[in-house]
């Protein structure tokens, strides 16, 4: 409680209490990053009415909600920070100094540190969150993208958009402890509820690598064909998966869809025309809906997850970019 | 499958201790190990050779600091080493870590002995940063030995046609890939009546020709062929006056052939006509440009600038490439070859059709089997700014879009045996 009240102003605590308070019921926002216009776009889940837009640092891309949900971190390329935005207040609260061009970033299980990857600098930055300081670089491949976080706390992995590969990171030695082989350009990740899965989208490789968690080995790759769409442009980027481990859905960028993969039958079952240049993918809480940024046509598209059908299209900033759901 | 490397690697932790004299006996061990990332320090030198001309004329220091468009800006060292840093990982996999070897000719004729020599030495890669006619000469003395050639700079349609060779890659577009953009992009814009200005040296000359294809293949109009000369003689002003070159004519653009780009550069707003400017100068067809904002182009371009203290150019991202080319290859290869990384079994990995490479322009870039040219899409550009994107949208290819830059399958006259080693 110490710590807290160094901290944060005590005024601050007040809004931080009642924020937690209020995360419990759900705030019921969408909130969607948009590059080009530095804006988080606010929108109510239910109705899909717009209710604000924060201005924050410059291009704003990844965000990620704290488990109590009163927090937004959004990472902040050209600013070289990661604003933190007060999900009760609907403000930015303060601005972490993160190192050149932060890309994505995960919290760990305890939320005590942050891990981002500098794309400029093919680094990983390590934040403490506790002590609000930068604890270490680690030098992996250039470009790194995705981060992320095992449940256990022990690793840490990294994909490098230059190098090709998954860097996985120890975590209480921040050594590279292997250099998995994935295909072109490497961009985000997802592990299976189950963790022994590691899911990698090749953007132009037109692929998904999956890894064995135990081993570090790949043991299947997932590939796409749309009628009428040519083998270059499906650019996977994005990727979410049920709680219950039974279904993916994934991006495809220029392909200007969402792939629907039945992981028991080991394939795609559908392919939904959302929008230009399709990235940023999440689910709410229930798995009725799934939001897709696409950034070429500048808006958000709200599937029903029932039907595999967009119910919705709303404008979302220039270049929406990233999409979490707190309903 | 997991019992047999964690055994392995124990055995690696074992064989440490025991001393590195044990382990230069047990090659086939020791390329196994390499595979692991703490031999880091243990890694093999592989070299690369970037051979170069010293008097190539494109590099004079006034004509790199006129930075004409899709021009070298520089020489090609700091891309090639930029690329090796940035395969480190790759390399590191296969046991080994990259070496650039700079090379120097005074005379193109010296090329064959140097290339020979580089043999001798075991050198297998090597990048050709030389104007065509020395891509030619050093490609003919290496066309039976176990070498991969990469060609950077030479942009003559010939070396993918009758000179072409299987140990030969084109990574620089062909100036039929350049003049077929151009030609998409007047037909999409409408215009369509050309004006041609060109020079009479060998050069240029194939350059009209290349023009010529492309006009024909997408239905330009090339309303006249105007000759120029580099000059002020008033006797010859209908040759060297821009404004007399231009005057008489109906035209929608005006198209200026020049490979060194010296008279282009004057051209635009000096044309008679209000007309826009394309060819060598104005908007100009190029395989990089510094402004290109997605696919990850800006971080390679800081990356460059950083390091290189200017802007990278086409020829750069040529050079860059090619590492990321043998880079590549090297991630393809199966890992009972780590350690022993050959050129041959490099180069069927290369051409092969499930080839993928990231050339940060967008698209899965490789080579067709048939010329060994770099599959990639051309930038439409001005001095500061991409225009657009070839092959451009509602231009397609019954296969891959790719192959509507550039001499197709049944237009060429090379024709590469496929799977056979050179």
């Amino acid at each position: 409680m110490n710590k807290l009240f160094k901290t944060f102003k005590s005024v601050a605590l007040v809004s931080l209490l009642l924020a937690s308070q209020q995360s419990q019921a759900k705030s019921g926002y969408v909130f969607v990053s948009s590059e080009k216009d530095d804006l988080v776009t606010v929108f109510e889940a239910k109705s899909m009415d717009k209710v604000t837009a924060i201005k924050t640092s410059e291009r704003p891309r990844a965000m990620k909600l704290s488990k109590d949900g009163s927090l937004l971190y959004v990472a902040c390329g050209d600013a070289d920070a990661i604003d933190v935005i007060d999900v009760a207040t609907l403000k930015v609260q303060k601005s972490i100094e993160i190192g050149e061009d932060p890309d994505r970033f995960d919290l760990s299980p305890d939320e005590k540190y942050l891990y981002a990857s500098n794309e400029d600098d093919g680094l990983v930055t390590v934040y403490s969150l506790e002590e609000n300081r930068k604890v270490a670089e680690i030098e992996v491949g250039e470009e790194p993208e995705g981060v992320l976080v095992s449940a256990d706390n022990r690793l840490v992995y990294v994909t490098s958009e230059v190098a090709n590969m998954v860097h996985v990171i120890d975590v209480q030695s921040h050594e590279l402890i292997e250099n998995i082989v994935v295909g072109n350009r490497p961009r985000r990740m997802l592990l299976t509820p189950d963790q022994k899965q590691l899911w990698v989208s090749n953007e132009v490789g037109g692929t998904i690598s999956i890894l064995d968690t135990a081993f570090y080995q790949p043991v299947a790759e997932l590939s796409f064909s749309l009628r009428g769409v040519r083998a270059e442009s499906i650019s996977p980027v994005g990727m979410v998966m049920t709680k219950d481990g039974q279904r993916a859905y994934i991006t495809l960028g220029g392909a200007n869809h969402v792939a629907v993969v039945d992981i028991a039958a080991n394939k795609v079952i559908d392919y939904i025309l959302v929008g230009k240049r399709a990235w940023g993918v999440t689910l709410n809480h229930d798995e009725s809906r799934l939001y897709v940024t696409n950034g070429k046509s500048d808006d958000l598209a709200v599937i029903d997850t029932e039907r595999l059908k967009v119910i919705k299209s709303v404008p979302a900033g220039r270049v929406p970019h990233d999409v979490v759901v707190d309903d | 499958m997991f019992c047999f490397t964690q055994s392995l690697r124990f055995v690696n932790v074992r064989l440490i201790n025991l001393g590195l004299i044990y382990l230069r006996i047990a090659a086939p061990l020791l390329a196994l190990m390499l595979s692991s990332p703490m031999w880091a320090n243990d890694l093999s030198t592989l070299n690369i050779a970037l051979i170069e001309y010293a008097n190539d004329p494109s590099y004079r220091e006034e004509v790199t600091d006129a930075r004409y468009q899709a021009q070298p800006w520089g020489r090609l060292d700091t891309a090639v080493e930029l690329a090796i840093k940035e395969s480190r990982f790759a390399a590191q996999k296969s046991g080994i870590k990259f070496e650039l070897v700079k090379h120097e000719v005074d005379e193109l004729a010296q090329l064959p002995e140097l290339i020979l020599s580089l043999q001798a030495e075991g050198t297998q890669f090597l990048l050709l940063d030389l104007p065509s006619e020395g891509v030619k000469l050093a490609a003919q003395a290496a066309k039976y030995s176990n070498t991969v050639l990469f060609n950077l700079s030479g942009l003559d349609n010939n070396l993918r046609d009758e000179n072409c060779q299987a140990n030969l890659l084109h990574i620089a577009p062909s100036r039929r890939m350049l003049t077929d953009t151009m030609a998409q992009y007047l037909i999409f814009k409408k215009w369509k009546e050309v004006l041609v200005l060109h020079n009479e040296t060998v050069a240029d000359q194939r350059y009209l020709e290349s023009l010529q294809g492309s006009a024909k293949k997408f239905g330009l109009d090339l309303v006249a062929l105007k000759p120029y000369t580099l000059g002020n003689d008033p006797r010859q002003r209908y040759q060297n006056n821009i404004s007399l070159l231009t005057a008489k004519d109906d035209y929608d653009v005006v198209y200026v052939v020049d490979s060194t780009g010296e008279f282009a550069v004057d051209v635009p707003y000096a044309i008679v006509k209000p007309r826009p400017v394309v060819g060598a100068s104005g908007l100009v067809a190029d395989w990089w440009h510094w402004a290109w904002e997605r696919n990850g182009a800006p971080q390679v371009n800081k990356r460059f600038k950083k390091k290189a203290k200017r802007q990278m150019t086409g020829y750069d991202w040529s050079a860059w490439l090619a590492v990321k080319v043998i880079a590549q290859a090297m991630l393809d290869l199966p890992e009972s070859h780590n350690g022993s990384v050959t050129a041959e079994s490099l180069l069927d990995l290369i051409r092969s059709e499930g080839f993928k490479l990231d050339g940060a322009k967008g698209y899965p870039l490789n080579f067709r089997p048939w010329n060994n040219q770099l599959r990639q899409p051309i930038f439409l550009t001005s001095l500061n700014r991409v225009i657009g994107r070839a092959p451009i949208d509602g231009f397609l290819h019954p296969v891959n879009n790719l192959d509507v830059l550039g001499s197709d399958q049944d237009e060429g006259r090379c024709k590469l045996n496929r799977g056979v080693s050179p």
